[in-house]
């Protein structure tokens, strides 16, 4: 028999996905009819299903991708769980606005089908974070896994439909696409049946995204500034950043990448750092990492979510075991140094400016390779926090906490988030952290200023609302034409009458 | 100008001449006279496009030949693969194409033994009495009044006497016709033990798909076996999967000795056909092969098509498809007939398969006017015309679900108007 085929067989995986775009259109058409307990009961389902197995999907995250830890990728998982549907829960996307004052009125629109990927770093987290916000918008959502994680990803993605189907969700409402290629992927992206993109991943994909010609919210790259000022309690200061580095292997796009500070505060940093857990390079030593993590100035995959002691074997640096982060020393901020660049991976370099305002143009150069970012301040001088933040071109500044965490909402009070919209300056549509209502704009019914408008009789319970179930495929008998005709139209006048009455 | 290449016309009305005068005259004028004049141009997806340019929704489907709807790229990309290697094949020797068509088809129907193929529905029915009557040894074939199951010599004789009697095909003393939904009357005739076989749609098409009521199949398929007849489903309108399952029967709980599907199952692009028997019925084939002949019947390419059609129909994302365009008709037509209701009378719907009945014995003949006028293509059932044929395809998306009822809505003052001026001159 010939290894190959005889006869061309058409792409099983591409017409499958298209069907399942299609299937998610028909639930989203259901769901935006959904009202707000339904839609919270099923958000509810799908948090605890997911707080149920974050450990599970943790643990085959890290067997499948080599990215990352456990420990922290299950936190990462049940943050988008419980924590994330708190933080939501109170913001109405569901129900219609009235302004009486300025004789507006808002009705709600989700925008159907989500088309969501999930990239190789955070391949559950994202699955559970996007799938929560189109279930608190309204909207259907097919997930794209990245191929490396395909297998994790998917099967959390089923898991939750599942969940969210036993909880009333309608069939179809959370799908995944289980053979993802970037052909197939970008054929998908550019359906006319697909409402948004959310788009995580790498740069090319993001592009790929907003180039599909579908609206999209993409996200680019980061590369965090940590500006520890001398007013910082430098121990302190230190202890977020090795914590921050060290979550998760630096796999969020969150965490610092440089650790700037003083001339005269430097010796305290190494300090605090080394006592943190952090092991500051010598000379050779940063030679070492820097030749081991960049290869002709690109980065070397393979250290993405690496640990730092496995970082430190490669590149033949001496360790202790207790080692969490490597910290190797560029003396001077400038432009060229590799090591200022983004490191995905518990690296972090430290450098001094002679004065505070040499520190800021230097954050504010180096947070331009993952402009409209994160960037973190320590310190108590609120002065300089404002300068700092204004000069450097980053959408968020965490102060006193760990970025990776903080950005993300962890350790702040920022919405929980694991897309980091980096606005205009990081070519993004969205410059804040995404949440459910970036997925539904609004009708605005809008009265002439002057004009009469009496807003106090509005019954939008008289819209429709969620259909009443009705049966797989329905059967409506008429054995005899004379017969049944009247009672059969009373039934159907009756089932009408609960539909309209019976919001659910 | 429409110039195809191989042959042009100036016109759609000198299309129309070209017709009446080679083709065929009658058909012309009548749907000249039903106000529907459509010459069907291009196709695509579930719209077809007439001469004019006027684009329409095609809910007739050709009885179900359109279940992906038009030249549906996967199934174009099959056959032009399969032309790359294959051509009709010879019907004398066995086949690749045939025979893993073949195993496809019994394994969707376990206690099946055999698939025999032919080109179309009614050479597959054909088959099917034929079995029968060599499976019992017996001549008489009862099916239901108003059934149809096709024109040729053995199915066109178990039909409507409209499409017999003017070829003096009717033949009274084999072929004997009872009500539907009538057991007794069934049994009236399997009593006098000289039945091969009782032939039913599962839900009779042509008849506007009336319900067969509660245990009716079953009761006559029993009384078959009682009687020593064999039970024949016509599942060429009500199977590939359009009443939620894949052969009609199975949601009625039956196993008849055998079944016969065509239409679909070449998905719109080539004519196949099929036959399966139980291994009791198909002895014939072991005593004589060649007993029953067709040279177009089970082409490789239709084998083909067929393979993959059944494929994709078994796709769990296509049954999930028809779950939701069931499940939308059947809602929107309740709604659609509250707010008619004066004209709309009743829904009978399995699946994708709906009978929408209208208030007046040629109801549906102006309904299907008044659709075609504003852009949906649905035909009304020939041997019940208060009934229309409503007939969505398998992976019909939501926009064009709802498109379809804004289009029936706009229609209905129409369809009412033009009942008026039917009730008037009657």
């Amino acid at each position: 028999m010939a290894s190959r085929p005889l006869l061309n067989i058409p792409d099983r995986d591409l017409s499958a996905t298209r069907m399942k775009v299609v299937r998610a259109t028909w639930a989203a058409k259901y769901f935006r009819r959904f009202d707000r307990g339904a839609v919270l009961r099923i958000a509810e389902a799908v948090a605890g299903a997911g707080y149920e197995r974050a450990a599970h999907y943790a643990e085959w995250a890290v067997r499948e991708t080599g990215y990352g830890v456990v420990e922290h990728k299950t936190l990462k998982n049940r943050f988008c769980t419980h924590d994330l549907l708190d933080h939501y829960r109170d913001l109405d996307l569901i129900t219609p606005r009235v302004d009486q004052e300025r004789k507006i009125i808002e009705i709600p629109a989700p925008a159907g089908v989500v088309l969501a990927l999930a990239p190789v770093t955070n391949p559950v987290a994202t699955v559970y974070y996007k799938t929560m916000l189109a279930i608190l918008s309204r909207n259907a959502i097919v997930l794209s896994p990245h191929p490396l994680a395909r297998e994790c990803s998917a099967d959390a993605a089923r898991y939750l439909a599942v969940a969210a189907e036993a909880a009333g969700a309608p069939s179809g409402l959370v799908q995944c696409i289980e053979e993802p290629s970037v052909e197939l992927v970008e054929d998908i992206m550019a359906s006319d049946r697909i409402n948004v993109i959310m788009a995580t991943g790498g740069n090319a994909m993001v592009r790929a995204a907003y180039s599909s010609g579908n609206p999209a919210l993409g996200v680019g790259p980061g590369n965090g500034v940590a500006y520890v000022d001398p007013s910082a309690t430098v121990d302190d200061a230190a202890r977020c950043l090795v914590e921050s580095k060290s979550f998760d292997n630096s796999i969020l796009c969150t965490n610092e990448s440089i650790c700037l500070t003083l001339e005269r505060n430097r010796g305290n940093m190494e300090r605090a750092l080394r006592t943190a857990g952090a092991h500051i390079c010598n000379a050779e030593d940063t030679g070492r990492l820097r030749d081991r993590l960049w290869t002709n100035g690109r980065f070397n995959p393979d250290a993405i979510g690496k640990s730092a002691l496995w970082i430190a074997k490669e590149a033949g640096v001496r360790v202790n075991d207790a080692t969490k982060v490597l910290v190797p020393v560029v003396e001077r901020p400038g432009q060229d140094d590799v090591l200022f660049r983004e490191k995905l991976c518990p690296v972090l370099a430290l450098t001094a400016a002679l004065d505070f305002d040499q520190a800021v143009t230097f954050a504010a150069q180096a947070a331009k390779r993952g402009a409209g970012h994160s960037a973190a301040f320590h310190g108590n001088d609120q002065n300089r926090l404002l300068a700092f933040s204004n000069a450097v071109p980053v959408n968020r500044v965490v102060v006193n906490a760990p970025c990776s965490q903080g950005a993300a909402g962890f350790a702040t009070y920022l919405p929980p988030s694991f897309m980091i919209g980096t606005g205009y300056a990081g070519r993004s549509s969205v410059g804040e952290n995404v949440g459910p209502q970036h997925l539904v704009h609004w009708t605005r019914i809008a009265f002439g200023r002057d004009a009469p408008a009496d807003l106090s009789a509005l019954d939008f319970n008289a819209l429709p609302r969620k259909p009443v179930p009705v049966a797989e495929t329905r059967v409506v008998d008429t054995p005899g034409p004379e017969l049944t005709r009247d009672t059969l139209r009373t039934m159907i006048l009756e089932e009408l009458r609960n539909l309209k009455g019976g919001s659910g | 100008m429409f110039d195809y290449g191989y042959f042009s016309f100036a016109s759609k009305e000198e299309l129309l001449g070209k017709a009446a005068e080679y083709w065929n005259p009658g058909k012309v004028s009548f749907w000249k006279d039903a106000g529907t004049p459509m010459v069907i141009d291009r196709r695509e997806g579930y719209r077809l496009y007439d001469m004019s340019g006027k684009c329409l929704i095609d809910l007739h489907l050709n009885g179900g030949t359109y279940n992906f709807g038009h030249r549906h790229p996967e199934l174009v990309e099959v056959l032009k693969s399969g032309l790359d290697y294959f051509d009709m094949g010879n019907h004398w020797f066995p086949s690749v194409t045939r025979a893993a068509f073949a195993e496809k088809l019994v394994r969707t129907a376990p206690h099946m033994k055999y698939a025999i193929f032919g080109a179309g529905g009614a050479e597959a029915v054909e088959i099917a009495i034929k079995t029968a009557r060599y499976a019992t040894g017996r001549r008489k074939i009862i099916s239901i009044i108003k059934g149809y199951h096709g024109h040729s010599g053995l199915s066109v004789a178990t039909g409507d006497d409209r499409f017999s009697k003017i070829f003096l095909a009717d033949r009274p003393d084999e072929f004997i016709q009872v009500p539907f939904n009538d057991a007794d009357a069934l049994e009236r005739e399997l009593k006098k033990g000289d039945v091969a076989a009782f032939i039913i749609e599962t839900i009779p098409a042509t008849y506007g798909f009336p319900m067969p009521e509660e245990g009716y199949l079953k009761n006559c398929q029993d009384l078959c076996h009682r009687y020593g007849a064999r039970f024949i489903s016509d599942e060429v309108q009500t199977g590939l999967m359009r009443t939620g399952v894949m052969w009609g029967w199975q949601g009625y709980g039956l196993r008849p000795d055998i079944f016969v599907c065509g239409k679909g199952l070449g998905g719109g692009i080539y004519p196949i056909s099929a036959c399966l028997v139980t291994e009791e019925c198909g002895q014939w084939q072991i005593e004589d092969g060649a007993a029953h002949i067709s040279t177009a019947g089970g082409s490789e390419l239709g084998c083909l098509v067929g393979h993959h059609v059944l494929e994709m129909l078994q796709r769990p994302e296509v049954a999930s498809n028809i779950e939701f365009v069931a499940r939308f008709f059947a809602q929107s037509m309740a709604e659609m007939m509250a707010r008619h209701t004066d004209i709309f009378r009743g829904v009978r719907q399995r699946g994708v398969v709906l009978g929408l009945e209208f208030d007046h014995p040629e109801g549906a003949v102006a309904v299907s006017r008044a659709l075609y006028e504003n852009g949906i293509w649905a035909i009304f059932s020939s041997l019940d015309k208060r009934v229309l044929q409503f007939k969505p395809g398998v992976v019909k998306d939501v926009e064009l679900c709802q498109e379809i009822m804004d289009r029936f809505d706009a229609a209905m003052p129409r369809a009412r108007q033009l009942l008026d001026r039917m009730r008037k001159s009657f």
